[in-house]
């Protein structure tokens, strides 16, 4: 359907986008790329008063790496620069890797990465990707600046913990150690849809072989993004063979409520899940010992 | 705040020319396009980012022109079906990508055609050495509802081979 009716402003900068977002009230919205907010409009399930277009603020265009906060991603910035970006693709592989399975290149050419965790889909990958890394998202409101850690961020399906008048202003993307492994997968009916099951899996062991680092965050699962805190525990401290894997990937879901849809019922969404979180783990497994030989920063 | 009816000024250039017309915000770049400017041929399928009908370029790269504003689109570049073919004296020249689409018989009801033509292009002048499923992967954000997709993939690798400098 066509778009219903709004008024529209373009922001200069961060500051006017928080000025008139207290201007219009809880009517208001931000827009960034639109390729969430727009289709949930066009089909009336959102009808903001106003639109508060972001896309153009000077201050919210770039992304940069820092030594403390890691790779920092301003509000403007769409998935698909970062998924080109050669620095990035160097230097935080796992973040190409993961806006690489963002629906189409023509979604990724104009949505960004911190619209996408402001809208906050179950099923997208830039949420989950948000809590694999333990990131932050930088606030921005009238009274106040604040970052709010990824596990409390998440509240459930396009539920966050922003409050009105509230702009996502960037996010923090802390960087992986040298040796760490990853992994990212997902199922889906087309190329480019939302996944029905997706992992993103992160692996790091000592010198002996044991992992001193697990992390599993699984999206399109449940009603959030969720960590598999269940399986980070059996792997953390042990050798990473396959039966510890295996025994990782049935547990992964003991304290996840999943959901079921039409498109996939909760036994079919336990049954892929875990088959996604073993196959994640075997390939940050394999890509732990390759970066032994060569590591992709020399 | 530009009030929700109140009309606004847009200008920017489509196929190489400047434009300027008014509209309103809820306006999409596609039917801005279709109706402000009279260039029909970008097509609108479902109106919210599915079908890839709508695909046109913007600043060179690939975007749904149901999900871009025409007031975002502002002070940009935009590139349609209609800037591809060469416009000739007495008749128009196709495209190279247009005559592969033609001699492979890329089309059947032709709705979807203009949609994966700007994505095509826009893929294999990123990458002129996509494979065959690359090439698949690249279109997969258009859908043909007449199932004509090998015929188009077809036609997208053949133009990918003669960009290359290939004989085909």
């Amino acid at each position: 359907m066509k778009l219903p009716a709004f008024a529209y402003q373009r922001a200069e900068s961060l500051d006017e986008a928080v000025s008139l977002l207290a201007e219009y009230g809880p009517d208001a919205r931000v827009l960034g790329g639109g390729q969430s907010l727009l289709p949930v409009m066009a089909l009336r399930m959102s009808n903001p008063g106003s639109l508060i277009d972001i896309t153009r603020a000077k201050d919210l265009q770039g992304h940069a790496f820092r030594a403390a906060e890691g790779l920092v991603v301003s509000a403007a910035v769409t998935a698909r620069r970062l998924e080109t970006d050669p620095e990035t693709i160097r230097r935080h592989p796992l973040v190409a890797a993961c806006l690489a399975q963002v629906g189409h290149v023509e979604i990724r050419t104009r949505g960004t990465v911190c619209g996408s965790i402001a809208h906050a889909d179950p099923a997208a990958e830039a949420p989950a990707l948000l809590l694999a890394l333990n990131g932050s998202v930088r606030v921005a409101g009238a009274d106040r600046r604040r970052r709010i850690a990824a596990k409390d961020f998440f509240l459930g399906p396009y539920l966050t913990a922003l409050e009105d008048g509230e702009v996502v202003a960037g996010i923090e993307l802390p960087l992986l150690s040298d040796t760490a492994g990853w992994a990212i997968r997902e199922t889906a009916r087309r190329s480019g849809d939302f996944a029905l099951a997706g992992v993103i899996a992160l692996l790091d062991t000592d010198a002996d072989g044991r992992c001193t680092d697990a992390r599993i965050a699984v999206f399109g699962l449940a009603g959030t993004p969720r960590r598999a805190t269940a399986a980070e525990m059996i792997l953390t401290g042990q050798p990473l063979d396959d039966d510890v894997l295996t025994e990782a990937a049935q547990h992964a879901f003991d304290d996840i409520d999943l959901i079921g849809d039409l498109h996939g019922s909760v036994t079919y969404r336990r049954r892929t899940g875990i088959r996604l979180v073993e196959r994640s783990l075997i390939d940050a497994r394999a890509r732990r010992a390759q970066s032994e030989v060569e590591s992709p920063y020399a | 705040m530009r009030d929700a009816h109140e009309p606004m000024p847009v200008s920017l250039n489509v196929n190489g020319r400047a434009e300027t017309a008014w509209t309103t915000p809820r306006t999409t770049l596609a039917d801005f396009l279709r109706h402000e400017l009279g260039l029909t041929g970008t097509h609108l399928g479902c109106e919210h980012g599915v079908c890839g009908a709508c695909t046109v370029r913007l600043d060179g790269a690939p975007v749904r022109s149901c999900l871009t504003l025409a007031v975002q689109a502002e002070d940009r570049t935009v590139d349609t079906v209609e800037g591809l073919a060469e416009k000739g004296g007495t008749e128009s020249v196709l495209h190279p990508l247009q005559e592969k689409f033609w001699k492979h018989q890329a089309l059947q009801c032709g709705f979807c055609t203009p949609g994966f033509l700007l994505a095509a292009l826009a893929a294999v002048e990123e990458n002129p050495h996509l494979s065959r499923d690359e090439v698949r992967e690249r279109l997969s954000g258009n859908i043909c509802r007449c199932t004509g997709y090998q015929p188009i993939v077809d036609a997208v690798v053949e133009y990918a081979a003669e960009a290359r400098g290939e004989q085909s």
